[in-house]
């Protein structure tokens, strides 16, 4: 192994500064290496290199570079975790960096729960080698063979007696001396496809000592005690605050601006850019009060929008761009054949079809998106919490021409989002303004904003049709959801079309095509998963452009496509999860059944109940599985559906669980936990509603989500470990089932079917009456 | 411009600022520097901004400075400290409520606030409490248990 001898020391500096405001710590050193690494992509950090994984300080701490981030799920205490656990350290002594594009290799951010599938599989595979080549250095020193030591909290010892002769002893701390583990690693794919591949074994389950431990959460105590600088906190001398200026009509474009609007209030300025426009102020509250006063007059722009009542309509009729039947689509796009369906709808002697809405919906984050951006002449940081920094300091860079290497995105814990919301848009917003007024410039977005301008989840019509034979056994299968593209608004912001002030400068929409399909597992004979896009409402800056939201697929998708298997089970007159059984075939589905249909105690039986006609309030229980990645969810939900009201109430939610190993189950149980209720709120209360000018829903009234009378009474989560296995990941796995669980419980309950999501109290009571 | 004192987390601070009616909100957070209250709506609607005005939450995005100045202001930071911890905050931190945390000002300072009145609220008072607060990662349910938590050890 080599040992460099000269130390990263612009990156000691840094990382002993974490915690404190990151100011001027920049790292050039690191960021100049970037013409060397052009081979691997965006990253800045090289990707080939050990130490830009793992590093050793002087006193045998391990610093753990995290190429992705942690949303607010235990992301930074869980990789800590894996890489004690490979390391041999004590826990406490690992230190985890994430998501600072200057110090972090790019892992393509954090996605799909794919936060421990990938980059934990990365940073455990490293840290294993870095203990592999460290006993390999003790071996020289201590002129014992390596296969003769081992390693406890990091120091290198004869496996016989670790507690003997100081003379074969060694720590990673002399080891190391402060030097980097320059070894080489092999590597291959970008971003979001990054794997790593070691000579070093992983441990096996057997060996853990943390790895399946409940162990606190890191961020906890600063959140707690209001002493964790979030993105919002970030203030760098000089800086000033920032309020973006946006058209009533979605469209519309400046045509005059009234300086004199804003004379009065103290240091106010107006910043217009071709179809960009913003007012800055020193005080925060004075940029606030210039948006609110500042006069503009808007160009005339042609209704754009069918209005959310016409929204299915709309994209029934639409005419279709593209299918996944269509040459080009392949992985999670293509679509998914098996056998013929047209000879098993020929064979059927019964057909049932079922048609599904999901709406469209906002991010709709706590903390409206949040950004400070210091651009100098030549180069450029931006502080940022979006969940794709390395994508984010790319598109930064095209956006100010500069080269990709002097764009610095630092990320920080902020407010949770959840997929492509507006943080990448008010980065590049801030970007935008400082680069132009030469300060640093913070901008935060107004609640109206947030909930009017983020990319939104695509509204779908799911279309489900099964073909039955005399004996009731599935023949024929077909799925087909119709929707805009996930990617009216790219998922990942890497270009100045993907954002706000890109297209307000100027840039076209950048629109893609493209849709998916959620895993499953169902082994029907015949079978067809697709999908059918169709055009964007506006080809720019549009507050409905959709993209990807939590859970993207599987709740649009599952929501039509489990409920629909709950109307076949009905149809041939079988118990749900009975039904589902007989065409599931991993031992792991069938033992997942049984766990959850114990914890509820669940009694085998069709729905619906049909004993309740004349209560008013009517129960029910009902069932949705889900399949992605390796992760498997059973969710059966309980309601009360209150027949005056229409009013849903969720008494007990029952989720059995099983996402590989479990690395940390007191922050899995959360994440699920925490996860069910956001999801409850998605499907009982959230859809952005709009006229045919722009979006409606601005505030916490005309956007309502969950509150604490909405949600979940019991919450029960049965964890399935599964220690030889690798962790699936389990940040949005449960949502995809919750809407068909709560759907089917309220069939069971009153014999009636939800088809159109929120269930909200107006939509229930009418579906009951119209029965 | 006009000159205010305002007592928040125990420190007396005298600011001048040129709009009586600015929210106290980014007094704390502009004038004072401080990193909660957090804004979420600017129209009380979410809870992230709340501070203790005299032991009472109040919402800081719409209170005027010019209503406030010379009373007693307790943040987040100021209810307890890791050495010196508020109940509810061990509670918190022993039940690992939060994700995210943008919204944690508005729950343990009206948890707080109600523990005060009430030192042992019954679940449905502490669904009352928290019922017009808004949380977008889902930890209702344990903020619930953090209060009994709390309530068990005081």
């Amino acid at each position: 192994m080599i040992v460099n001898e000269a130390p990263a020391l612009s990156r000691r500096a840094f990382l002993s500064a974490t915690g404190a405001l990151v100011v001027a710590l920049a790292a050039p050193a690191e960021l100049a290496a970037a013409a060397e690494s052009r081979p691997f992509g965006r990253s800045v950090v090289r990707p080939d290199k050990l130490s830009s994984y793992i590093s050793i300080d002087r006193d045998g701490s391990v610093v753990a570079y995290y190429g992705k981030i942690d949303g607010g799920q235990g992301l930074e205490t869980s990789i800590a975790q894996l890489v004690a656990e490979e390391i041999d350290v004590p826990w406490e002594r690992v230190r985890v960096v994430m998501g600072d594009t200057g110090l972090t290799v790019d892992m393509g951010g954090s996605t799909a729960g794919n936060g421990l599938r990938q980059g934990g599989s990365i940073m455990r595979q490293t840290a294993a080698e870095a203990r592999r080549l460290l006993i390999e250095m003790a071996s020289k020193v201590l002129e014992v063979p390596a296969a003769d030591l081992t390693v406890t909290d990091g120091v290198v010892h004869a496996l016989a007696d670790p507690g003997a002769d100081p003379k074969k002893r060694v720590s990673y701390a002399e080891l190391i001396d402060g030097r980097n583990l320059d070894a080489p690693i092999a590597w291959r794919g970008l971003a979001q496809q990054l794997t790593v591949k070691v000579k070093a074994p992983l441990k096996k389950p057997a060996e853990f000592k943390v790895i399946g431990k409940p162990m606190p959460r890191r961020d906890m105590p600063g959140k707690v005690f209001g002493t964790l600088q979030q993105c919002s906190d970030v203030r760098l001398p000089n800086m000033l605050h920032a309020r973006m200026i946006r058209p009533s009509v979605a469209g519309a474009v400046p045509l005059t601006v009234d300086e004199k609007t804003i004379a009065e209030i103290p240091g106010a300025k107006v910043v217009w850019i071709k179809n960009f426009l913003a007012v800055v102020a020193e005080k925060e509250w004075n940029a606030v009060k210039a948006a609110k006063a500042l006069k503009v007059t808007w160009s005339e722009s042609k209704p754009n929008f069918p209005g959310h009542e016409k929204l299915f309509d709309h994209i029934r009729q639409a005419p279709v761009v593209m299918r996944s039947s269509d040459p080009g689509n392949v992985g999670a796009a293509a679509q998914r054949v098996k056998g013929s369906v047209e000879d098993g709808f020929k064979q059927a002697v019964r057909i049932l079809q079922g048609e599904y809405e999901y709406p469209s919906q906002s991010h709709a984050s706590m903390g409206p998106a949040c950004a400070v951006a210091d651009v100098r002449d030549d180069s450029a940081t931006v502080y940022t919490s979006t969940q794709k920094p390395h994508d984010c300091a790319a598109g930064i860079a095209e956006l100010l021409e500069l080269p990709p290497e002097k764009v610095r995105a630092i990320w920080m814990f902020g407010t949770g989002g959840y997929a492509r919301d507006g943080q990448g848009d008010a980065t590049a917003d801030a970007a935008v303004l400082s680069k132009h007024l030469g300060r640093p410039v913070r901008v935060q977005y107004m609640r109206h904003e947030a909930l009017a301008w983020d990319p939104k989840g695509t509204a779908t019509v799911n279309r489900s049709r099964i073909g039955l034979d005399a004996s009731g056994k599935v023949v024929a299968y077909e799925n087909i959801s119709k929707a805009f593209s996930m990617e009216d608004c790219n998922t990942r912001e890497q270009h100045p079309a993907d954002t706000l002030a890109g297209m307000a400068l100027g840039v076209p929409l950048n629109w893609r095509p493209a849709f998916g399909i959620p895993g499953n597992s169902y082994a029907f004979d015949n079978a067809r998963w697709g999908w059918e896009v169709i055009a964007p409402l506006m080809d720019r800056s549009s507050p409905l452009r959709s993209t990807h939201i939590r859970d993207p697929f599987g709740l649009p998708i599952l929501f039509g496509s489990e409920s629909f298997l709950d109307e076949v089970a009905v149809a041939t007159n079988s118990d749900p999860m009975e039904f589902r059984l007989r065409y599931l075939k991993s031992d792991r589905e069938h033992e997942l059944f049984q766990a959850a249909a114990k914890q509820y105690g669940w009694d085998t039986r069709p729905s619906p109940r049909n004993d309740q006609a004349h209560a008013d309030i009517a129960v029910g229980r009902g069932f949705a599985y889900r399949q992605l990645a390796g992760t498997f969810i059973a969710l059966i939900a309980e309601v009360r559906v209150h027949r005056d009201t229409g009013v849903i109430e969720i008494p007990r939610l029952v989720c059995a669980h099983d996402c590989g190993v479990i690395v940390n189950p007191e922050t899995i149980r959360h994440v699920i936990d925490r996860q069910l209720v956001y999801g409850t709120s998605r499907i009982m209360y959230e859809e952005v509603s709009f006229d045919e000018n722009m979006v409606t829903s601005v505030d916490w009234l005309t956007y309502p989500v969950v509150k604490m009378n909405g949600v979940p009474k019991s919450i029960e989560i049965v964890l399935i470990n599964r220690p030889e296995e690798p962790p699936s990941g389990a940040a949005e796995m449960a949502l995809g089932p919750l809407p068909a669980a709560i759907g089917n419980a309220v069939f069971d309950a009153t014999g009636v079917r939800l088809r159109r999501v929120p269930f909200t109290p107006e939509r229930v009571k009418a579906a009951l009456s119209r029965a | 411009m006009a000159q205010y004192s305002l007592i928040v987390d125990g420190n007396a601070h005298s600011i001048e600022i040129d709009d009586p009616e600015m929210p106290l909100l980014y007094a704390l957070r502009d004038e004072l520097g401080l990193n909660n209250p957090r804004f979420g709506c600017g129209l009380a609607q979410c809870g992230a901004c709340t501070v203790h005005v005299d032991g009472q939450a109040v919402r800081s995005c719409i209170t005027p400075v010019a209503a406030v100045a010379g009373r007693t202001i307790t943040t987040l930071a100021g209810l307890g400290t890791p050495e010196k911890p508020h109940p509810l905050q061990t509670a918190w931190i022993e039940e690992q409520v939060n994700q995210c945390g943008y919204c944690i000002s508005g729950w343990i300072m009206t948890g707080a606030e109600l523990l005060a009145r009430n030192p042992n609220p019954t679940d449905h008072e502490i669904r009352e409490a928290f019922s017009d607060l808004i949380c977008r990662c889902g930890t209702h349910n344990a903020a619930l248990k953090a209060v009994k938590r709390a309530a068990q050890q005081a």
